[in-house]
């Protein structure tokens, strides 16, 4: 990589795969189970969290040295908060078809622990650029976990992919359906995600030994 | 020089300059955009009403897509004749009756006292009179709303349903094609009496070829949000029974 240095590009690409929040360090579980039943507003909520995981690692980062180590979380929250609430106000004024369509998503950013892990463990020691890459590196990696499990959730679960029925109609029987096969309805309810994230995890350590705990 | 962080002092007075800047930030910024977001949910609530109407710029039969936003408020005084406030016994015309809103009307309507307002839309789309109704209930989450629109003898011509915040590809499935289109050919009345439209689970028509059976199939997944759907409906489309049954008589 030309543009970044090697310490740089690590930030953004270990956080892709072995470091990943969710599947490593295993944070913000809640929202990659609650909107992964369908593809579409995984990666709008992917979009979102590069956007506000990157601005907001950037506004702690230049404001670490001012910041009372006492009230640090509560500042960070309201980072956190500010950002969304604006970014939910200019898309309700500017694109109102699309505010809706992730209102209750927009909401969720804020209780996302990826934020505010990052904010806390690296922006508040990090200067500007290292803790945007970080931000974005981060947030990529969840995102990519959120767009896997949501392709597979709605695929088995609903056999469609954005809306689109790709495994044939399932009510005049073509397609696939066809032939006997069944939605797994299973799928699209939340306990479904847990347990993909779960194969995901097995997938990459078995893949890859040195991410094994011991004990 | 290097600010002493630690400070009792210090923290406190970051604390109020941050509340400071931060407050009138987003107040400045929420005031700032208001007039446009006013206007989003006034052409919004136009595109909904004419959608039930079954004015809309669907494409293909999944399609769910409302009459473009620069065209809307045309399209509205094109389709539809007349708005009604009913208030008991009493009707008036008036041509903002689509701002009224259900939710404070609601609230005003604990107090027995108070007469509640209910807006309703005449449209005339080929020749055919339609009436659009509004209702507002409860999903799993939070609020579901709706408009259906009916004719004379209170059958379903068309719906729309939305929600704020049911669960994606369950309880959101609601505002799909495939649910609303469900509704279209039901009635609300059974022998001349208010029954409502049930969204039912194991009704034996998952296709939905009975229409006289005041039922439609339910979403997988989705058992409180389609619980709603009937409530709501049945709720608030029977304040409208007195008017359609003085208008058949």
């Amino acid at each position: 990589m030309g543009l970044l240095s090697k310490k740089d590009s690590k930030l953004i690409l270990d956080p892709l795969a072995d470091n990943n929040p969710i599947t490593i360090q295993v944070l913000g579980i809640c929202s990659a189970l609650a909107i992964t039943a369908q593809l579409k507003p995984s990666i709008v909520m992917a979009i979102s969290v590069v956007f506000v995981l990157g601005v907001g690692n950037v506004v702690i980062s230049l404001m670490r040295n001012i910041i009372p180590s006492k009230i640090r979380i509560i500042v960070q929250l309201i980072v956190v908060a500010t950002l969304v609430i604006m970014v939910d106000q200019v898309l309700k004024a500017f694109a109102y078809e699309l505010s809706k369509e992730l209102s209750v998503f927009i909401g969720l950013i804020i209780t996302n622990c990826i934020i505010m892990g990052r904010f806390e463990a690296f922006a508040l020691g990090n200067g500007p650029w290292r803790s945007f890459l970080d931000g974005i590196g981060n947030a990529a990696g969840y995102g990519i976990i959120l767009i896997i499990v949501g392709f597979f959730r709605e695929l088995l679960g609903s056999g469609t992919l954005f809306g689109f029925k790709v495994l044939g109609d399932p009510v005049e029987k073509s397609g696939l359906y066809a032939i006997g096969y069944e939605n797994n309805g299973f799928m699209v309810l939340p306990p479904m995600a847990l347990i993909v994230v779960g194969i995901i995890i097995w997938v990459q350590r078995s893949k890859n030994k040195a991410l094994i705990e011991e004990n | 020089m290097a600010i002493n962080t630690d400070k009792n002092s210090y923290t406190v007075i970051f604390a109020i300059v941050m509340v400071i800047v931060v407050g009138s930030l987003l107040a400045g910024f929420a005031s700032g955009l208001k007039p446009l977001v006013k206007a989003n949910e006034r052409y919004e609530k136009q595109q909904n009403i004419l959608y039930a109407m079954g004015v809309n710029d669907n494409e293909g039969t999944n399609d769910v897509t409302f009459i473009s936003t620069d065209r809307v408020e045309g399209e509205f005084e094109k389709y539809i004749t007349k708005q009604l406030v009913i208030e008991g016994e009493k009707v008036t015309e008036d041509d903002k009756a689509y701002l009224i809103d259900l939710k404070k009307e609601e609230t005003k309507a604990k107090d027995k006292s108070y007469t509640r307002r209910l807006p309703l839309f005449i449209g005339e789309k080929e020749g055919k009179e339609i009436y659009v109704i509004p209702v507002r209930g409860k999903g799993l989450w939070d609020a579901i709303w709706g408009f259906v629109a009916v004719d004379k003898m209170m059958t379903v011509q068309g719906v729309y349903f939305d929600h704020k915040g049911e669960t994606p590809g369950l309880g959101a499935e609601i505002k799909q094609r495939y649910f609303m289109d469900d509704f279209v050919g039901e009635k609300f009345l059974n022998e001349g009496d208010f029954e409502g439209i049930k969204v039912a689970k194991g009704n034996n028509d998952p296709k939905n070829t009975d229409t006289t059976d005041n039922e439609v199939d339910a979403l997988a997944g989705a058992t409180i949000t389609g619980d709603g759907v009937s409530a709501m409906l049945k709720k608030d489309i029977r304040m409208y029974v007195p008017y359609f049954k003085k208008l058949n008589q």
